[in-house]
């Protein structure tokens, strides 16, 4: 069964020079980083080279500004409640959008139920915060602002340079959750003014359970977890050092090849959107076409719900992800579509459709010429299609 | 995630689609999530018995094999066999649906109960508002309800699920 992956964005396979270096070091005597003696500093000097290879990637300035996590969920986790407590004593009010991934915004309703205060800013038809609401909503209570870079469902990114420059006049920290951005577009902590800016491995080809935060020298926060003094005493526990390993190669080639891969990604993009309105009709593009990742679209087809096309299109090889109400676990549409005003029925009927570097335009094509018979017999059975 | 019989019934469903002058309409949505489900019956007056039914379904591979089975089990039965089909039944006879799906898309029952009530309104003369008309899902008909994030087994009534400290005013 060959299947064609067009849903990157749940996840992305290991290239083969990743696999080869985590075989590598499987094979090799690795030891704990933090021994001393010979088998753990070679250990070590690998998790070093993969460290900078890492902080090359978002132009850090130390590599040991990079902590190493278990992901994108521990690292917003980590950046926002710890961020949040090191700061309790400077105010209590934090800054953010209604768009954000849920490790933001279940984070941050644990930290209302501890007293601390949230707004959360809304988003504009076209899916983007205004700065100008970002600096209108700081008070003197502010201590930490959390915009994300690229929404994972809609793939539209903020301007986070600017809303980074707000922050560092008003001498606010400023979070940026970058997981779907960081290794599939260029991200600079300099430029964008972040303190703090979560991450992960899969996005950019590395292995999953592998992550990333850059915490700015300087960046009032406590850990996460307690416990021994690894990653430079701010994430305790021995470092997963193969999967570590693993994302440094990623990151080394995330680097090296990230304007070749971007163009072929923002070919296939470009192709989908003009090709798609000789296939379907009565359908609804939610990302932004003019700032959004290369490798997403996000479409509302009318009428019909997602789960079942979904299931329609693995039936003919074709995977892709949905974010109906029905397919999601939790039975509520999705808060990133509601929040684009989107109705509840229009957000059932929509795909994300996420492809990779190893699609190419026939891969999108057979997408399309597909995806044009199953939207036919759904509507064909639908009670509010009326054709 | 979904079993062979389910999967049949969503890949070919049965009696799909609409009839014209129809005797009877019964009609149920899902506010939360926007499915809807219709269902169309055509009655022989003399055999009290439903000579033909169709459905039109908007919503997941659950709700459109619920609505297939459905249609399968009431046709030819006389309205009092009918009447006797429970959403339970339905789920049953597609050898299980996925826990969290039990409640928000086996609806198929009570839109085939809503039409035989219109049917029966329509012969008594009986306009009813449409609030009226709307049958309340209940879980009744000993049903379980599970937490669509833990799946531990719910109180009917239950807004929050202790085992994973979840609010689920707006799931349940």
């Amino acid at each position: 069964m060959n299947v064609i992956n067009l849903d990157h964005i749940s996840f992305n396979p290991l290239l083969p020079e990743v696999k080869e270096a985590m075989i590598e070091a499987i094979n090799s005597d690795l030891h704990n980083p933090s021994s001393q003696h010979k088998a753990g500093e070679k250990s070590a000097e690998m998790l070093a080279q993969a460290r900078q290879n890492v902080a090359d990637l978002i132009n850090a300035a130390d590599a040991k500004e990079i902590v190493f996590t278990s992901g994108g969920t521990e690292s917003v986790n980590h950046a926002v409640k710890g961020a949040a407590m090191a700061n309790r004593e400077k105010g209590n009010h934090i800054i953010t959008t209604n768009i954000e991934h849920n490790s933001v915004i279940r984070s941050l309703k644990r930290l209302s139920a501890q007293g601390f205060k949230v707004t959360s800013l809304s988003v504009d038809e076209s899916g983007r915060v205004d700065p100008a609401a970002v600096a209108d909503a700081i008070t003197d209570q502010t201590i930490l602002i959390s915009v994300m870079h690229s929404n994972n469902e809609t793939g539209t990114i903020q301007p986070i340079a600017e809303i980074g420059a707000i922050a560092r006049e008003n001498k606010v920290l400023f979070h940026c959750d970058a997981v779907d951005s960081v290794g599939v577009v260029p991200v600079d902590v300099q430029a964008l003014n972040a303190d703090l800016l979560s991450f992960a491995s899969n996005p950019f080809y590395g292995p999953t359970g592998t992550g990333g935060l850059y915490i700015r020298r300087g960046t009032r926060i406590f850990p996460l977890l307690d416990g021994g003094v690894q990653e430079h005493n701010k994430r305790a526990g021995t470092e997963n050092l193969i999967g570590i390993i693993g994302m440094g190669k990623a990151a080394q080639l995330a680097a090296a090849h990230m304007e070749q891969r971007r163009a072929h990604l923002a070919e296939l993009k470009k192709y989908l959107v003009e090709q798609l309105p000789q296939y379907v009709d009565d359908y609804i593009i939610n990302t932004n076409l003019d700032h959004s990742l290369p490798n997403l679209l996000n479409v509302s087809l009318k009428y019909i719900e997602g789960e079942s096309v979904m299931l329609m299109l693995d039936e003919e090889n074709l995977a892709v992800s949905t974010k109906s109400a029905c397919a999601t676990g939790s039975l509520r549409a999705s808060h990133v579509l509601l929040s684009l005003g989107l109705s509840h029925s229009d957000a059932q009927g929509t795909l994300v459709i996420a492809w990779g570097i190893d699609n190419t335009k026939d891969d999108l094509q057979k997408l399309l010429s597909t995806l044009s018979g199953v939207v036919k017999t759904l509507r064909s059975m639908s009670p509010l299609y009326q054709k | 995630m979904y079993n062979q019989v389910v999967m049949d019934h969503f890949k070919n469903p049965r009696n799909v689609g609409v009839i014209e002058n129809p005797d009877g309409v019964g009609e149920v949505g899902n506010p939360l999530c926007g499915d809807m489900m219709t269902i169309y019956l055509k009655i022989d007056d003399k055999d009290q018995r439903i000579s033909d039914i169709k459905f039109q379904t908007f919503g997941c591979g659950s709700a459109i094999a619920v609505s297939s089975m459905l249609t399968e089990m009431a046709k030819g039965k006389s309205l009092d066999e009918a009447r006797k089909i429970s959403n339970k039944d339905v789920a049953e006879a597609l050898e299980g649906l996925p826990k969290n799906k039990l409640h928000c898309s086996n609806l198929g029952a009570d839109a085939l109960h809503m039409a035989i009530q219109d049917y029966d309104d329509k012969k008594a003369g009986i306009v009813r508002p449409k609030a009226e008309r709307e049958e309340k899902h209940e879980h009744g008909d000993g049903q379980s309800c599970y937490c669509p994030y833990c799946d531990v087994e719910l109180d009917e009534k239950a807004t929050f699920c202790e085992a994973c400290q979840r609010d689920l005013t707006e799931e349940h």
